[in-house]
């Protein structure tokens, strides 16, 4: 806003370029509307319209006549919100979501936390090797999901792990990460290596950010590197880590590639592991894309729900000292 | 359900050279009929067994006047959604299809199989063992595919381990329990076999060889008999062994496994004719070592083998040339050159009884050290019980790999027999609320 002020008062004379007054309006009132029409166009073609034929379908179901075999058998009619009440009665569907949040509690704190450590680490001033430091962390996120489950899947295997080989040869009982109580931590142990070193940089950016006068002062007045860290860089990066942690919570109810990539592997997945994959099963294996539509809104829903929620609450202590 | 995974990686690589070669999808010609001077039938066929365009390309040799050409796809599964969503949309669909035994009853009911009962393929019924037959027909009038290919179940051994112990090769199931145990009991890294809860195919296979028909026809309903004496058989059996650690929990076709028959962890499988590609591409240090048997048998006096895996050759409804088309498809799974290029090119084991025996003469180079190797698979062929698959075998068989996963995770073989019931009340609940009449 003060940029514009500025730039407006550097030239105060200089006449405007247009010609004709009246065209020049029309063309002003225009003009906006075709440099936004690229974006409108690509909204509503690739958000808009699908999500209302996905609402859409929800609302239909497949009606079977005789044995459902040859033509017209099979036709699709409206089912009012049967598919609604069948989702959200549905204990796989809650059990889904139970598993997600359990992922959740372990996951989110774990990566944050390990994000925020490692942005302060790196933005200490006695840091060496910061460079090497900060790719060797970021790395990881560059891996796609589904590979970085293929890599941890091997290295979980009883049979062809590197890892438990050695422990078996140590003579160390390591459970199996495969089995059911420990398979959430496998899961989340493969999103917390993949997401630490994104949320690591979103932190660090906005620690680099701050005007080295605060830091400055921080000395001055005898404060120490852990010190400086809790009292001063923490609040600051307060921002970034409530951004950091509401995508952490987008990303977590949308778990879907870990568990997929591993439930071949082993008994403990189910293919209703996590809601998302239940979405999957119900309309490509199930071949039931009306359920499939209304798990998906549901679950669209609540996912917006959520992050208001968490905005709220969180958005007035982390920005409050700003305003 | 195996075979297109295999077949699936193959066709991937062939794709990637078809891309070269332009891959759309040519127009029907609107002329109807088929033979005739003019310009011939022009017939486009998806599918995905690898080298299938050089089988093809004797045909369009010696047939002028109706070309065929291969549209290759990755594999069972994709080319079902594809076809289901092209008859969606009105067109699109090809002439020909492979399709898998399974799916038939998915794509009948989806009205995108026409019926050939009428055509130069409704001849072809002594070709076929009567189970293969009773897949394409659903057990009714209407002929809804040509068999191509079938995976009679047979067993797979490691004859040095079994010569090491002493043991003979089971030939009952109560000698199978008494061999894994005692092959279990001497190395107890080793196991005889493995419950796979991801291969919904294989304990098909399994139920299918005790006498169960999972589905059933009855005037306009249909019935789900998965909760049935021979599968409470079959999967109380499996727990029982499970439960008492002689046989591996673990799935099938993960690292580990692979590892597993490699290593001699795994000394025994019972799987499709399909099994020596496997068996080659992961246990290659243990070649010559294996040996084929038939399947041990519930009553031996009366032997009966499952099927896994396998794929019939169908015609759309789309398609305007349906004679034509019939034509190509029985020439292709029963004619005897066709039959010989089928087995060299795409290395699959054919349905045409008379067709397999004599083109399948020396054994798989992983098998050499057995010269009678096809005629073991020959006589498994011959033995296939009839099964009825129904129109959401995609329903029983992802309820399938829930259930049995916590049943083989539990490791109790009460839950074994639970995980059966819960695959009838899951398949039977999804027919009714599709609006299926079920009995």
């Amino acid at each position: 806003m003060a940029q514009t002020a500025t730039r407006t008062r550097q030239k105060p004379g200089a006449p405007p370029k247009t010609s004709p007054r009246g065209k020049n309006a029309k063309t002003r009132i225009l003009t906006p509307y075709a440099m936004l029409a690229p974006a409108i166009v690509l909204f509503l073609v690739f958000m808009a319209a699908p999500i209302v034929y996905t609402l859409f379908l929800s609302f239909q179901k497949k009606k079977v006549s005789g044995l459902g075999l040859g033509k017209g058998s099979t036709t699709q009619v409206f089912a009012g919100f049967e598919n609604y009440i069948s989702t959200l009665t549905d204990p796989e569907f809650g059990a889904s979501v139970l598993r997600v949040l359990a992922y959740g509690v372990i996951l989110i704190p774990l990566m944050l936390g390990l994000a925020l450590v490692f942005a302060l680490l790196l933005d200490s001033r006695r840091t060496r090797a910061g460079a090497f430091s900060r790719t060797a962390i970021f790395l990881p996120y560059a891996v796609p999901a589904v590979i970085s489950s293929l890599l941890w899947g091997f290295l979980y295997l009883p049979n062809v792990s590197p890892l438990l080989y050695i422990f078996d040869k140590l003579g160390w009982a390591v459970p199996s990460l495969m089995s059911p109580e420990l398979v959430t931590f496998a899961i989340a142990n493969i999103a917390l290596w993949g997401g630490v070193g994104f949320n690591m940089i979103v932190i660090y950016t906005s620690l680099k950010a701050v005007p080295s006068e605060i830091y400055e002062a921080a000395k001055l007045d005898g404060a120490s590197e852990v010190q400086t860290a809790l009292r001063i860089k923490i609040p600051i990066v307060a921002p970034a880590l409530v951004m950091t942690g509401l995508f952490s919570m987008i990303a977590t109810l949308q778990v879907f590639a870990e568990p997929t990539t591993l439930r071949p592997l082993a008994n403990s997945l189910s293919t209703s592991w996590s809601p998302l994959m239940l979405v999957y099963r119900d309309a490509f294996t199930r071949n039931d894309i009306y359920s499939a539509s209304a798990t998906s809104i549901v679950i669209a829903a609540a996912t917006f729900i959520i992050s208001f929620l968490f905005l709220r609450i969180v958005q007035k202590r982390a920005f409050g000292q700003e305003n | 359900m195996r075979y297109s995974f295999r077949a699936g990686a193959a066709a991937i690589i062939t794709a990637a050279a078809l891309l070269a070669t332009g891959c759309s999808t040519p127009a029907n010609s609107p002329e109807a009929g088929g033979s005739g001077s003019g310009t011939p039938v022009e017939l486009t066929y998806w599918a995905w067994a690898p080298n299938l365009e050089k089988v093809v390309d004797i045909w369009n040799q010696k047939n002028p006047d109706i070309h065929v050409t291969v549209n290759k796809q990755d594999g069972g599964d994709p080319a079902v959604t594809k076809l289901l969503t092209a008859i969606k949309a009105g067109s699109g669909a090809p002439d020909l299809i492979q399709a898998e035994y399974q799916k038939i009853p998915t794509l009948v009911s989806a009205d995108a199989l026409a019926d050939l009962s009428g055509t130069a393929a409704g001849g072809t019924k002594d070709s076929f063992p009567a189970g293969v037959w009773d897949s394409v027909t659903l057990g009714g009038d209407a002929l809804y595919a040509v068999p191509q290919d079938t995976g009679p179940v047979v067993f797979y051994y490691r004859a040095d381990i079994f010569e090491n112990l002493g043991l003979s090769v089971p030939t009952t199931w109560d000698e199978y329990a008494a061999a894994a145990k005692t092959i279990h009991d001497a190395d107890p890294s080793q196991f005889l076999g493995t419950f796979s809860s991801n291969d919904a195919g294989w304990f098909t296979a399994m139920s299918q060889q005790a006498g169960a028909s999972w589905w059933g026809v009855d005037g306009d309903a249909w019935s789900v008999n998965i909760d049935k004496e021979p599968t409470q058989k079959v999967a109380n059996y499996w727990g029982g062994l499970v439960e008492s650690g002689v046989i591996d929990n673990q799935p099938m076709y993960t690292p580990a496994w692979n590892t597993g028959l490699n290593t001699g962890k795994q000394v025994g499988w019972l799987s499709a004719a399909w099994g020596p590609g496997v068996l080659s591409g992961n246990a290659e240090s243990t070649a010559g070592k294996w040996k084929v048997a038939p399947m041990p048998q519930w009553d031996a006096s009366k032997p009966a083998t499952g099927n896994w895996g396998g794929s019939s050759t169908a015609v759309t409804t789309q398609s305007k040339n349906v004679e034509a088309a019939a034509k190509f498809a029985t020439w292709l799974n029963t004619d005897p050159e066709a039959i010989k290029a089928l087995v060299t090119e795409t290395g699959i084991y054919p349905a045409d009884s008379a067709g397999a025996k004599s083109a399948l003469t020396a054994p798989p180079a992983f098998f050499s050290n057995q010269p009678d190797f096809y005629d073991v698979i020959a006589k498994a062929a011959a033995t296939v019980s009839n099964f009825t698959y129904g129109p959401n075998v995609n329903v029983a068989f992802s309820a399938y790999n829930d259930e049995f996963a916590k049943a083989a995770q539990s490791k109790k073989q009460s839950d074994f027999a639970k995980a059966v019931s819960n695959m009838q009340t899951i398949t039977t609940d999804d027919l009714k609320k599709t609006g299926f009449t079920v009995k």
